[in-house]
């Protein structure tokens, strides 16, 4: 499968998953390192080729559909591409030689390999299912392993080229829309608590990016000291109460001004329909009302997970690799703003619109 | 959202200081960004911060680096681990064991591994895990005031123990 396929569907991930609503995805990933190399920021370039041949054979064989790029070879716009889908990093994307990605066909599992660590290998999965996503890459891990002999002390785990990540190597995360909370204003002291319990609160991109289209990442932080299955626990618990206060605060919303959503609600519409040029800011804040109105059941139009799969559609890479062209950010806007009214075309086809 | 620096183009990158416990915003376009310094591939992380560092190295004086430790393995010094917050390879765990040991308390507020254990790592590894494990259970017990079944830990951990020692005496198993 090539990138131009990739780009006109979307990752299994994206399919209804359990408790849908304000939660979009589950992610897992492990670090892990090999046993007497040096890490890939240290290693020089003939070191990290022989990891990359490694791993090439070793997942080429432990599954043949598994699809191989490798950063030299992958234009900027592809690598883009992978990013924008949240298959590789930002710190990947900058990489060349020895460096690279196996993903596997439905996009649930990648492996990065020669990121920070030699192997990061992430599992994602529909709605919140930490669980499964943990059992994914835990397989991947043990076949792995039995492969290779990885860098591991009995005192500090797994070892690891940051010290943020060693011991268990696992970052657990929760992909979540709380449009409810920010427009109650409540996300603040939300972000503020959470950070006092060891997790993290991030943008949809991960770290260093802003929370846009009300859209959060929620990991943890500490790796070492305790169990997998505890930090997966935790986690869970917090982000199901972070549900409960998502819908206590739409409840309210709906109670005490239910008029100035659906306002928010039909504009995110009209605008959707009818703009010629949006940036993918824009984009993504009315989607986000766009989310609430199905949630809310003002609209129902269209599935949420088509939704969902505009946020990632409507990135400048995507938008580039449909239109087969380089676009500058301009002509970007334009194109955008045409792709969304075509969707908006189709979902509402055959209604009068007023 | 305008750039608070040229004021022309659209502000990309969002940072938020803490000073003094006031947090402060800055929204910047890229270009400002990188005329600013601040380096959009590697984010100032935790490690960062708790390193005391920042976006700057410290300076060191030439005498300082005259002795500065270095990793036997991969030849990373220490000065150098400080100022790229990663470290060289899985051996600089050892060579750099004193600022680490404080540095992973810090982070994790704890020092000693529980989770997963490789297939191929010795019984050493398993041993130190079942031991930390059942350290946590004393002290859940303890707080519960469940003497007797804390009283029970205790004496398996002993046992425990002595295998290990029994093990690194032995020197059959390299952890």
């Amino acid at each position: 499968m090539t990138l131009d396929d990739m780009v006109r569907r979307h990752g299994s991930w994206l399919e209804a998953g359990v408790n849908e609503g304000p939660v979009i995805s589950s992610r897992v990933r492990l670090a892990r390192n090999l046993e007497a190399a040096c890490f890939p920021g240290w290693a020089n370039e003939e070191e990290k080729e022989d990891v990359w041949e490694q791993a090439t054979g070793i997942f080429q064989s432990m599954d043949a559909s598994f699809i191989r790029w490798g950063m030299a070879e992958t234009s900027a716009l592809d690598k883009e591409i992978l990013f924008e889908r949240h298959l590789i990093s930002q710190e990947l994307a900058t990489k060349n030689e020895g460096c690279g990605v196996f993903v596997s066909p439905d996009e649930c599992l990648s492996i990065m390999v020669n990121e920070e660590d030699h192997f990061r290998i992430q599992s994602l999965q529909p709605g919140l299912n930490l669980k499964a996503a943990w059992k994914a890459a835990d397989q991947i891990d043990d076949e792995l392993e039995s492969e290779l002999t990885y860098a591991f002390s009995p005192k500090l785990g797994y070892l690891t080229s940051c010290p943020s990540n060693v011991g268990t190597g696992l970052r657990a995360s929760v992909m979540l829309h709380l449009p409810g909370l920010v427009l109650m204003e409540e996300m603040d002291p939300v972000i503020n608590g959470i950070s006092k319990i060891g997790l993290a609160v991030r943008g949809m991109w991960g770290e260093g990016t802003e929370a846009a289209g009300n859209m959060f990442q929620v990991s943890n932080q500490i790796t070492l000291g305790r169990h997998e299955n505890e930090i997966i626990a935790h986690l869970e618990q917090i982000v199901l109460e972070l549900i409960e206060h998502e819908n206590n605060a739409r409840e309210r919303l709906m109670n005490d001004r239910a008029l100035v959503i659906e306002d928010h609600v039909a504009r995110a519409f009209g605008i959707l329909s009818n703009a010629r040029m949006m940036t993918s800011g824009e984009a993504l804040n009315l989607l986000s009302i766009l989310r609430l109105g199905l949630d809310l059941g003002m609209i129902d139009e269209f599935a949420r997970r088509e939704v969902d799969m505009l946020f990632i559609a409507i990135q400048p890479a995507h938008l580039q690799k449909l239109e087969n062209k380089e676009l500058e950010p301009d002509d970007r806007d334009v194109v955008r703003a045409e792709m969304l009214r075509n969707f908006m075309e189709i979902a509402t086809e055959g209604e009068d619109l007023i | 959202m305008i750039c608070e620096s040229c004021q022309k183009k659209d502000a990309t990158i969002h940072l938020t200081q803490v000073v003094d416990g006031n947090s402060k915003k800055l929204n910047l376009c890229q270009d400002c960004a990188q005329d600013n310094g601040i380096d959009l591939n590697s984010p100032i992380s935790i490690t960062d911060v708790l390193l005391g560092l920042g976006a700057h190295p410290p300076s060191v004086s030439p005498a300082a680096t005259e002795f500065d430790l270095s990793c036997n393995h991969c030849q990373m010094t220490r000065t150098e681990f400080k100022k790229r917050t990663r470290l060289g390879c899985p051996e600089c765990y050892n060579a750099f064991m004193g600022e680490l040991s404080a540095l992973t308390k810090a982070m994790h507020h704890s020092g000693q591994h529980i989770g997963k254990i490789p297939a191929r790592q010795g019984n050493e590894a398993r041993l130190v895990a079942q031991v930390a494990a059942l350290q946590k259970d004393i002290e859940t017990a303890i707080a519960k005031e469940q003497y007797e079944v804390a009283a029970n830990l205790r004496d398996k951990i002993k046992a425990l123990k002595s295998s290990l020692q029994l093990l690194e005496d032995g020197g059959s198993d390299d952890a």
